[in-house]
């Protein structure tokens, strides 16, 4: 039984396709999904504000459809064109294509539903500000696209890289570790920050004198909730860009794939957490916005301490592909 | 290609050590970030004890570090002295 390398390039590419759209759809379906649901329970209560409610539940369900759409285009990239100067490393470059954004999608998708629910939800409690409303949760759900948008980016370098002039092994796992570490880290922080552009609608829509204060600190909490997906999009440059001796080890090449695994991994965790705290202390700056600084503070001591377990995996990362 | 014995269990404890920070940094995430959300919460209700929370949260946070800690070490450990 003999394969050449069309045949494998054939097979990646379509594994590859159906992780990137099967993984993909899961996040924008459930986000769209509570959003819909959100929209249906606020329209019950004010029957007479439904054209609104609807109206917005349509524009933030197409922003959380974005990450799906994503995937659609690099599954579709992958299923009808064949790359030129394709070597073995081409094989699992588009694998990881697929898994980056596949993976990658999933947390921009559910997580850009929770602003949209609110802002849906807070429509009819507070029907003047619902402009207002209206362009926080655009702002808040076009933040949460970012971890998304950063697979993307890894997704479409491991479609269009040249392999030609590096040696098979290990690029092979330099690449399919890019894809893991920019996949799996854009997980946590899409989540994250959806939670935190979600508590920031409720807020407007309870206290609207506090909108700009508000609309400030969710920025400031998606930034930092996002930090631990930048530290995955820096692991995957390194991981594509760096140069490798060529090695017929084992060892030298899992150390790519677990410094991809352990930075993906890692990324996953603070990214939650962190857009845990930032959501509860946004929720209590709409609610008494004097005390700002002082929440402020507190939010900004516990983000930092939830940050440290993803600066170890950065940490790990980096010594898995500079020093052993 | 010759597959060393050597060479497969230095690969397992590269993998390894990759999967032990990486799953390991998940719990202590999720976990701090819980615990600064409910100071944050706390110092919204009673911001005069600002001081009092943000120090029970540093602690509790402190705790539930040390599982991360010892992903870290172990991680090292597979990398530097197995």
């Amino acid at each position: 039984m003999s394969y050449n390398i069309d045949t494998w390039l054939k097979l990646a590419a379509y594994t590859g396709g159906g992780l990137a759209i099967g993984l993909g759809s899961i996040g924008a379906a459930i986000g769209e999904g509570h959003t819909a649901a959100q929209a249906n329970q606020a329209i019950s209560r004010r029957p007479d504000l439904s054209g609104e409610v609807f109206k917005s539940m349509l524009v933030g369900q197409a922003i959380a459809e974005s990450a799906a759409i994503f995937a659609l285009v690099v599954s579709l990239v992958l299923l009808f064109t064949t790359p030129a100067n394709a070597t073995f490393a081409t094989v699992w470059a588009l694998l990881a294509a697929g898994l980056s954004i596949g993976l990658g999608a999933i947390g921009s998708g559910v997580g850009a539903g929770f602003p949209a629910a609110e802002a849906c939800k807070g429509m009819v409690h507070q029907p003047s500000v619902s402009k207002r409303l209206t362009t926080n949760m655009l702002i808040g759900s076009a933040v949460c696209q970012t971890p998304s948008i950063f697979a993307l980016v890894i997704a479409f370098i491991l479609l269009y890289t040249d392999t030609t002039s590096s040696p098979v092994w290990p690029t092979w796992a330099a690449l399919f570790g890019a894809g893991l570490s920019a996949g799996l880290s854009a997980i946590g922080a899409g989540f994250g920050s959806g939670l935190v552009a979600g508590a920031s609608c409720e807020g407007i829509a309870r206290q609207p004198r506090s909108a700009g204060t508000v609309t400030n600190s969710m920025l400031l909490g998606q930034a930092i909730t996002q930090t631990t997906a930048i530290y995955g999009l820096l692991i995957a440059f390194i991981l594509l860009f760096k140069p490798y001796q060529a090695s017929e080890a084992i060892a030298p090449a899992m150390a790519l794939i677990g410094a991809g695994l352990c930075m993906g991994l890692g990324a996953i965790g603070p990214g939650i957490g962190e857009g845990v705290t930032a959501q509860s202390a946004i929720k209590w700056i709409a609610r008494n916005p004097t005390e700002v600084g002082v929440i402020t503070r507190s939010m900004l001591v516990g983000m930092a301490v939830a940050e440290s377990t993803g600066i170890y995996s950065m940490v790990i990362a980096l010594i898995l592909l500079f020093v052993v | 290609m010759a597959i060393e014995g050597v060479d497969l269990v230095k690969a397992a404890a590269m993998l390894g050590a990759g999967l032990a920070m990486g799953l390991g940094a998940i719990g202590p995430g999720v976990g701090e970030g819980m615990a600064a959300a409910k100071a944050c919460e706390a110092i919204g209700r009673n911001p005069n004890e600002a001081g009092l929370l943000t120090r029970t949260m540093l602690v509790g946070q402190a705790v539930s570090e040390s599982t991360g800690i010892y992903s870290l070490v172990v991680a090292l450990l597979l990398l530097f002295v197995v």
